[in-house]
């Protein structure tokens, strides 16, 4: 990955109606990353990879593709390729015509092509498919097809939309493990469009998370993950429990906030927003439930085991705080000779004021 | 279950019966062409093939048939085009009123012929153009392009749109990607359109009736003949090789048709499966 960012979008809008698919966005994409649209369906994702395609045209702002600006550029002549939803196999040709079909306008010769789309085949572990009918491969293999029909064409970016929405999840699961691995082979920037968090954690170098036609957020996956911006963001990426607090003070040492159930805290670093009422984020495995008397930590509360939702590799615990109406959302792993406890339980909950969140510090008094 | 699958004995007979006053004269044709009598009557009097050597011998009849292939032919491939042309409007653009265009469209499937080739008649003699038989292709355009509609409407709508993207974006142009792409994946569905119109216009009698010049159709030539009763036998022969070529051009037609939609669809059936065996397995 370099620092050349090889899409330029600025200021991009599209109006459905009064209803703004997106509301200006700009970003920029960088040479050789996998950089992932995340959103809920609705949010324009789709719509901004539509318009990097060519497919969509911006009412408004630009998009340039390696210095070019693409106003105008037919989807043909773009320098990007697209792996469909529905992957769009081509029916009636074969896998190998398939993976030739624009390589057919480059008049390259039979040779060339044929050495090409082998090896474009080879690079998605489909060798000696080339003579397959696609009725003939199943959803995964299909998905290789239009991943090597678009990488045989050495586009300058890739586009994905939705790729793995259409496979079961352990197919999903080894399909993203192999696209990430593709992603860095090729050095081919990649802009895959998903709604699943958990697919652009794993996969992307930056990931851009969009609300109602615009960015939230534009962070790497553990910054997105550890230092969600808003609520809106923190919900939709992982689990998390929110707080209310105030915030009592600012000063260069951090934010001292008076949070629901915890008390007093000191946000080291944290010099955004003002004083006023604010929403507080902790992560369920930030909170650690504490076995055996002596076992401590930084900051200690005590609480009532209300439920429980066991996942094998780990269970949730819903505790209330004691004195208080508030319940917070404890994960644990299961770990060998500690016991699961039950709803009813009683227990210790050990935190640390480092893995609290403070969320949309700049909207105060909501 | 079985309940359901077991047609009440009464609807069986009122099929039974309306399917032998369906096609009980057609059986009359075979029965008369091969009958060894110039009467059509019964009883039967014995087999014989002279009738069909007949149509061999008239010359009149022949120039009739060259008349009514040209006709079908040409018919069959402009308003295939035609169908082309307006099947893919409707189904890829946004136009305005477009129910109403195709509802124009389709209106001659349920306009009466009489109407139509009177109406043509008339405005053919006003701009003061002669008889001939591209007036009569004239009027089966315009009676053949509804079906032809029909039939490759079915086949563009089924058409996944991301086909034509993905073709697009592999650097094909418009037109590249209408030949490469859009064109084999509906040739069941032209061939079937073909079969049809040309199925249709070679069968076609009021129209033709009234729009010929001095070229008779077939079908006209087989009214013209029926005032006398001695070439009867002779046009049962010939109306039972009618008979069964039109079956054999709809039979190709429905299975070409069949045919498209499988391939086309192809993808969502396998989709479907897949969907299928997800669900499945999560349970």
């Amino acid at each position: 990955m370099s620092n050349q960012p090889i899409i330029q979008v600025r200021d991009v809008a599209k109006y459905y109606g009064d209803e703004p698919a997106l509301a200006g966005v700009s970003l920029d994409i960088m040479a050789g990353e996998f950089f992932s649209l995340l959103g809920p369906s609705g949010c324009g994702k789709t719509t901004l990879l539509r318009m990097i395609s060519g497919f969509d045209v911006p009412d408004r702002g630009s998009i340039s593709i390696d210095g070019v600006d693409m106003a105008g550029v037919p989807p043909n002549r773009r320098p990007t390729n697209m792996v469909f939803q529905s992957y769009a196999i081509f029916p009636h040709l074969s896998v190998a015509q398939n993976v030739a079909y624009g390589l057919k306008r480059l008049r390259l010769g039979r040779v060339e092509t044929k050495r090409r789309v082998e090896e474009a085949l080879a690079l998605v572990a489909l060798e000696g498919y080339g003579g397959r009918q696609p009725h003939e491969l199943s959803g995964g293999q299909r998905q290789r097809v239009a991943l090597a029909r678009a990488l045989v064409m050495q586009p300058k970016v890739l586009l994905l939309d939705e790729p793995m929405s259409a496979l079961d999840k352990k197919l999903r699961e080894q399909m993203q493990t192999e696209l990430r691995r593709l992603q860095r082979a090729v050095g081919i920037t990649f802009v895959l469009v998903t709604h699943d968090q958990e697919e652009a954690l794993l996969m992307s170098d930056r990931i851009a998370v969009m609300f109602n036609g615009s960015i939230a957020q534009l962070d790497s996956p553990e910054g997105m993950y550890r230092r969600p911006v808003s609520r809106q963001v923190a919900s939709f990426i992982g689990m998390m429990n929110f707080l209310r607090a105030d915030i009592a003070s600012i000063d260069p040492s951090g934010a001292t906030v008076n949070i629901e159930a915890l008390g007093s805290a000191l946000l080291p670093g944290v010099s955004v927003g003002k004083p006023g009422s604010a929403t507080i984020g902790i992560r369920p495995e930030m909170l650690t439930m504490l076995y055996g008397d002596h076992a401590t930590a930084e900051r200690v509360f005590r609480g009532k085991i209300v439920d429980t939702e066991y996942y094998g590799d780990l269970t949730l615990y819903q505790v209330r705080i004691d004195d208080t109406a508030t319940v917070v959302t404890v994960s644990m792993r299961n770990t060998a000779g500690r016991p699961i406890l039950q709803a009813g339980d009683r227990t210790r909950i050990g935190w640390g004021a480092e893995s609290l969140v403070l969320l949309d510090p700049l909207e105060s008094a909501k | 279950m079985d309940q359901s699958q077991r047609a009440p004995g009464g609807l069986i007979f009122y099929a039974l019966v309306y399917l032998l006053f369906l096609y009980a004269p057609i059986l009359l044709l075979p029965l008369f062409a091969f009958n060894d009598s110039a009467v059509i009557a019964l009883p039967l009097s014995g087999f014989t093939l002279r009738w069909f050597d007949v149509l061999w011998d008239t010359t009149a009849l022949h120039a009739a048939l060259y008349n009514s292939l040209i006709i079908a032919a040409t018919t069959s491939v402009l308003s295939t085009c035609l169908g082309i042309l307006a099947a893919r409007a409707a189904a890829r653009y946004p136009i305005p009123g477009k129910r109403g265009i195709v509802g124009f469209i389709m209106v001659p499937l349920v306009l009466p012929e009489v109407i139509v080739g009177i109406s043509l008649l008339v405005v053919l003699i006003q701009l003061g153009m002669s008889l001939s038989l591209w007036t009569v292709i004239m009027g089966h355009v315009l009676v053949c392009t509804p079906f032809s509609v029909a039939i490759l409407g079915a086949a563009f709508n089924n058409m996944d749109a991301s086909l034509e993207e993905a073709s697009m974006d592999l650097g094909e142009s418009a037109l590249g990607t209408f030949r490469r792409i859009i064109l084999p994946l509906a040739a069941p569905g032209i061939l079937a359109s073909m079969l049809v119109a040309f199925t249709i216009s070679f069968d076609e009698f009021i129209i033709a009736f009234f729009l010929t010049g001095t070229d008779a159709t077939l079908p006209v030539y087989i009214w013209s003949q029926l005032r006398f009763p001695a070439r009867l036998p002779g046009m049962m022969a010939l109306g039972f090789l009618m008979v069964l070529m039109s079956f054999a051009l709809l039979l190709t037609a429905e299975y070409l048709r069949r045919r498209s939609s499988r391939l086309i669809s192809g993808d969502e059936a396998e989709g479907a499966s897949l969907f299928f065996d997800a669900a499945s397995g999560m349970r």
